[in-house]
């Protein structure tokens, strides 16, 4: 148990290095801004306490919002989808429900289920955050073929991440 | 009062929910519309140390292009007579002069952080309230115009880079002084919309847009770009000029905040004048 929530802290802060020194700097074009901190949040455990999983991504999108200049732009989006994510838990849950201790990743539901679980939290993310950023709806389209394309690139980043922690377990 | 309290605790999930996302929203629109200075933002201290560092590390990979840039500036810079008058006070440079009194000062500054592919784009500058910098000044560089100060720490400043929505700085043509407000479309980091260029103005590819005489922040004539294309819409009598702009907001590294000497005086005035006609 312990070792989860050191393990959790401890995502939290390398993910938060790696997207603002390293996936800040990538730049792709204009359209792709991907945003691959937001893995802390679907990797949080199942049987994580639903004020917890809110205060977390609160914080989380707070510390992302001093390094990008976006005040409050990215805790916005990143509450919302902490508020949608037991929802969305529900309903791609197994016959069963979810097993005791496992996490919600590719190794231990497979990458089916992990695709329709992150692509509607990604999409929702990020949805939020580039309508917020532009505020108003002149630019309607443009924004929404950002949306897409980022999405698409930070579950590719996030699927690939996935298996490098996978890798990491196995040799434990 | 009971029957409250338990619908509070057991929809506390939704309610706590509520009450993250309406401070999120506060603190938005909060900062959109007073433009001040908040606690969350990279003049902060912490962000700012580490970004700062990142940036002293990423600055060893531009040395060789930055020396060469400066070393062009440095001569250029020599050639200019009135620079051996100049006194040094506390890295901000000054002219001596007695028949004409100093309008503008420049003071040099490091970017420290960066971005030019979102909508609204930003710069935080290693110079702050401690040499000087206030809000609103302009921020230029040696190949043109760059932004306007927007939030002042201590020792950090951020800038409205002219790659923001908001951004709108008053242009001339060169060649004719006919002026119009330039603004960011949000396109690409390389071009810039000018506005309100009347149809009888002859325009060519390659003419030179420069800031106008009615800007507070920049003095006259610092480059913005050069015309690259121009439409007309049937129902205006007016150009929309894409502007190529000078400045490569990908490379910037050292930029010069500028300070005009008069600006409190001119606004108070005209502030006065205003107020008056009420």
């Amino acid at each position: 148990m312990t070792n989860t929530i050191i393990r959790n802290i401890i995502r939290f802060f390398v993910l938060i290095l790696v997207q603002v020194l390293i996936v800040k700097n990538i730049e792709l074009g204009r359209f792709i801004n991907p945003f691959v901190y937001v893995l802390f949040i679907l990797m949080l455990p199942f049987e994580t306490p639903k004020w917890l999983l809110l205060i977390s991504s609160f914080i989380l999108g707070l510390v992302i919002d001093m390094f990008y200049d976006t005040s409050g732009m990215h805790a916005a989006a990143c509450v919302l989808m902490a508020y949608i994510r037991p929802g969305v838990l529900k309903l791609f849950s197994p016959r069963d429900g979810y097993e005791f201790g496992t996490q919600p990743s590719i190794q231990y539901l497979g990458i089916p289920w992990f695709l329709s679980y992150a692509g509607i939290l990604v999409l929702t993310h990020h949805l939020v955050l580039f309508y917020i950023e532009i505020f108003r709806f002149s630019e309607f389209f443009s924004t929404f073929f950002r949306v897409i394309i980022s999405s698409l690139f930070t579950i590719f980043l996030v699927v690939i991440s996935q298996y490098l922690f996978q890798r990491k377990k196995d040799q434990e | 009062m009971r029957n409250l309290v338990e619908f509070i605790t057991k929809n506390y999930f939704f309610f706590l929910f509520l009450i993250l996302e309406t401070f999120c929203i506060s603190i938005l629109i909060q900062n959109n519309k007073f433009q001040r200075a908040s606690f969350v933002n990279s003049s902060s201290q912490i962000s700012a140390s580490v970004l700062s560092t990142s940036e002293n590390i990423q600055q060893y990979f531009y040395l060789k292009s930055e020396n060469e840039r400066l070393a062009k500036e440095n001569a250029e810079l020599l050639s200019h007579d009135l620079l051996s008058f100049s006194v040094l006070v506390n890295g901000e440079y000054r002219v001596n002069d007695t028949i004409k009194r100093q309008k503008y000062t420049f003071t040099h500054a490091k970017v420290v952080n960066n971005s030019t592919n979102r909508r609204n784009n930003y710069l935080t500058l290693n110079k702050g309230s401690n040499q000087g910098v206030t809000n609103k000044m302009g921020v230029t560089s040696s190949s043109g115009v760059v932004g306007i100060v927007e939030n002042v720490s201590e020792n950090f400043c951020t800038v409205k880079s002219l790659l923001h929505s908001n951004t709108i700085i008053n242009s001339k043509l060169k060649k004719d002084g006919t002026f119009g407000p330039l603004n960011w479309d949000g396109e690409s980091f390389e071009y810039a919309t000018l506005n309100d260029i009347p149809t009888h103005v002859r325009l060519f590819k390659g003419d030179t847009v420069v800031t106008s005489q009615y800007t507070l922040m920049f003095p006259e004539n610092i480059l913005i770009g050069t015309v690259d294309s121009y439409y007309r819409e049937s129902t205006k009598p007016f150009y929309t000029v894409k502007i190529k702009l000078s400045t490569d907001f990908k490379k910037l590294s050292h930029v010069y905040i500028v300070d005009n000497k008069f600006r409190t005086e001119q606004e108070e005035l005209e502030k006065k004048t205003e107020e008056g006609n009420k």
